[in-house]
């Protein structure tokens, strides 16, 4: 799977907003497809960008920011170039979570939640990724991996860092 | 050698995450290092999963079974003759003949693990669209009362007969309506939804088309939450071949009668798969509940009448068609009746997903199916019906699977996934984590959930500190009322059933709360 771009200009950022717009005029109830679509391209919904779109399905700004800050998905920046969702789930909590999140949290010097700051990293809970039989289970730039501990999490890491 | 041998490696989304992907590409490698053609067939999986990634060699006999199957396994493999059905250490005879797989009633899942899912020609030649073929030469009124006679109920956790909605918006007068299949399967300890889709996609499809037959309504929805892409790239391409054949479209199978499907992506948020925040969620807003009524029956998505049905309601309902509803019918027990594709998960040995006629006991799945608990310690609780269903004790392990039985002890079915915990587990933490849940997922239109939820957690906390120190019986009284109010006023079942596990937390596992067992009052 590609890694996220990190940063886009302004100017690029709006043109593919017009772009995703177009390509969803007349969709009835289009607004997630269009968040969707535009974080797909983009890494993130840029705040900047709300207006443009509240603008053009006639909704009001508050309105399309309150849809965007509803949703776990949507995010204002970029994520980091990998991105290591762990599950956080009562399933994956019966087969030692816990304490998974802690030993990752030392070895990566990243708290759950967090992206590093250089950019290379984000570690982030997630709830539920259907592998409940297989706990505990990880989400790695896209990819399923059950039945993890930290050292093949670290290992996983390394071999798509390498790839990126 | 004149045929090529079928070799099946499962592109389901468990056994990709176990490593099938490079077990396919060693097949592949190795066969033809040793000049030996083989035809590799991505098929679904049989739901065996502490046997993923399990490999299938078609032989005159039959499916033979090998797993867990590693990348390095491979050469060894060949080695000893797999590739003709012959014996090793990782083999297990006949596919069909492994007890698991054996027991099971498979209805709904008749071909999941059996063919290839994005096959279209596969899917008919194991008796696909046979539902919706009957259904085309029949009234709408005939179809809802074939699905009545199923005694089908929805198996989203709601349980509610899936007959009486579908009559419900038959009934209705108006130019749209609309079929919705919810496909948000939040729940932890669920994966049957993901399954389906991933693994037989066109069941659903054809469920969903034969509902729309039975309503009248000529559009559909799939909303799938985002944390399943595997099964988004699988619906794209198969609701693209099923609209190319003509399954799907203006003009389904030449009868002049229409239904389009269309995906749509979740964002994150447990709360939309509650019905109404879905819907609303559809058209493009926040996922906050809506008050019923309205019922979504009589004004749902863009207010026009909607079905609004779970993956497994809906993919249940082609064979339910196709063999008629008394077949169907025939299994269950009570008013429970029908199969249930229960999820066996957690700490459990033998994990995985069994389609059992209602009626089977907790202990029979946890101990003859499931092999008890992974890590070889007592299993002292399980979490049945996900984050909102409650914890049963040992003592409780003999209850049916049946809506009613589990409703007797304050408990649910759920979406039929059970979770299993050792003796290690802590349940005043597991408690905490319910209203930490509820907290993070709240959608925030009335107070007993959105505050209480996190009233609740921080109380939960102070009882964790202060559980050495002996008991504390103001705390849990009052965490008894705040539960009392939430499940007596929330407007919705995620603030309403949060109680559940935390109450049945507290009332088999008091030790946990630094109460002792004869003081803590039973339920
Ligand atoms: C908080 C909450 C979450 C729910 N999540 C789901 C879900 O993920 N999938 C589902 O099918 N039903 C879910 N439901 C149940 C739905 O509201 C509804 O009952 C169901 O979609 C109806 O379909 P069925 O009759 O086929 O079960 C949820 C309900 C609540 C209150
Ligand atoms: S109970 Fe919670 S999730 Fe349900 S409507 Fe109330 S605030 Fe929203």
């Amino acid at each position: 799977m590609a890694l996220l771009p990190q940063r886009f200009a302004p100017e690029q950022c709006e043109a593919v907003t017009r772009e995703v717009l177009a390509a969803h005029r007349g969709q009835p109830g289009a607004l997630l497809p269009i968040l969707h679509d535009i974080q797909d391209r983009l890494g993130a919904v840029p705040p900047e960008l709300l207006p443009l779109i509240a603008e053009d399905l006639c909704l009001s700004r508050a309105e399309v920011h309150g849809v965007v800050s509803f949703y776990h998905d949507f995010r204002a920046t970029p994520p980091g170039r990998q991105v290591l969702k762990l599950c956080q789930a009562e399933a994956c909590q019966s087969m030692g979570v816990k304490a998974l999140t802690a030993e990752l949290e030392s070895k990566l010097g990243l708290p759950l939640g967090e992206t590093r700051e250089d950019g290379s990293l984000s570690f982030e809970p997630v709830y539920c990724l259907g592998n409940c039989a297989c706990a505990p289970s990880v989400m790695l730039n896209g990819e399923l991996h059950g039945r993890v501990d930290a050292e093949e999490v670290l290992a996983l890491l390394a071999e798509q860092g390498a790839q990126a | 050698m004149s045929e090529p041998i079928k070799i099946f490696v499962p592109r389901d989304a468990t056994a990709l995450s176990l490593g099938a992907d490079k077990v396919a590409k060693a097949i592949v490698a190795e066969a033809a290092a040793r000049g030996i053609e083989v035809q590799l067939v991505r098929n679904g999986s049989r739901g065996l999963f502490w046997l993923e990634p399990l490999v299938e060699v078609a032989t005159p006999a039959g499916r033979v079974a090998y797993g867990p199957v590693k990348a390095r396994d491979v050469a060894g493999l060949f080695d000893a003759g797999f590739h003709e059905g012959k014996a090793h250490a990782l083999g297990h005879g006949l596919t069909e003949e492994i007890e698991y797989l054996k027991r099971q009633e498979r209805l709904t899942f008749a071909r999941v693990g059996i063919t290839d899912p994005l096959s279209l020609e596969d899917y008919i030649a194991h008796d696909g669209y046979r539902g919706l073929k009957r259904a085309l030469g029949m009234t709408p009124e005939a179809i809802v009362a074939e699905v009545t006679e199923s005694g089908l109920r929805g198996r989203g956790g709601a349980a509610f007969p899936t007959g009486i909605k579908w009559r419900t918006v038959l009934g209705c007068q108006a130019e749209q309506k609309y079929i919705v299949c919810n496909a948000d399967e939040g729940d932890s300890g669920t994966f049957s939804d993901r399954m389906v889709m991933e693994d037989d996609p066109y069941v659903l499809i054809e469920g969903m088309t034969i509902a729309g037959l039975a309503v009248g309504a000529t559009r559909g929805y799939i909303y799938l939450r985002s944390e399943y892409p595997h099964a988004e790239a699988v619906l794209l391409e198969t609701i693209a071949r099923a609209t190319a054949a003509g399954y799907l479209g203006d003009d389904v199978l030449g009868s002049g009668k229409a239904f389009h499907l269309e995906l749509r992506r979740g964002a994150g948020a447990y709360i939309c798969g509650e019905e109404t925040a879905l819907l609303e969620s559809i058209e493009g807003k926040r996922g906050t509940v809506r008050p019923k009524p309205p019922l979504p029956a009589i004004e749902g998505l863009f207010g026009k009448p909607t079905v609004i049905n779970n993956v497994i309601s809906l993919a249940s309902v082609p064979i339910i068609l196709d063999k008629g509803g008394a077949y169907y019918k025939d299994y269950g027990m009570g008013r429970s009746l029908g199969t249930l594709p229960i999820q066996l998960t957690g700490n459990i040995a033998r994990g995985g997903l069994i389609e059992k006629a209602f009626g089977i006991t907790l202990r029979e799945l946890l101990y003859e199916y499931g092999g008890g608990s992974v890590s070889g310690r007592p299993i002292r609780a399980v979490q049945v019906g996900g984050p909102l269903g409650a914890y049963l004790p040992e003592s409780q392990f003999d209850t049916p699977l049946d809506y009613e039985a589990f409703a007797a002890l304050g408990a649910v079915l759920g979406h039929g996934g059970i979770v299993v915990f050792d003796d290690t587990v802590d349940m005043a933490d597991m408690a905490r984590y319910a209203m930490e849940f509820c907290a993070v997922e709240s959608c925030g239109k009335c107070t007993p959930c959105r505050i209480g939820s996190t009233r609740g957690e921080e109380l939960l906390s102070q009882i964790i500190v202060a559980r050495s120190e002996g008991p504390q019986p103001g705390r849990i009284e009052l965490l008894k009322s705040l539960c009392d109010t939430m499940l007596g006023a929330s407007l919705c079942a995620l603030g309403g059933m949060t109680p559940y596990p935390v109450m049945s937390a507290i009332n088999h596992f008091p030790e946990d709360f630094g109460v002792s067992q004869d003081s803590a009052e039973a339920r």
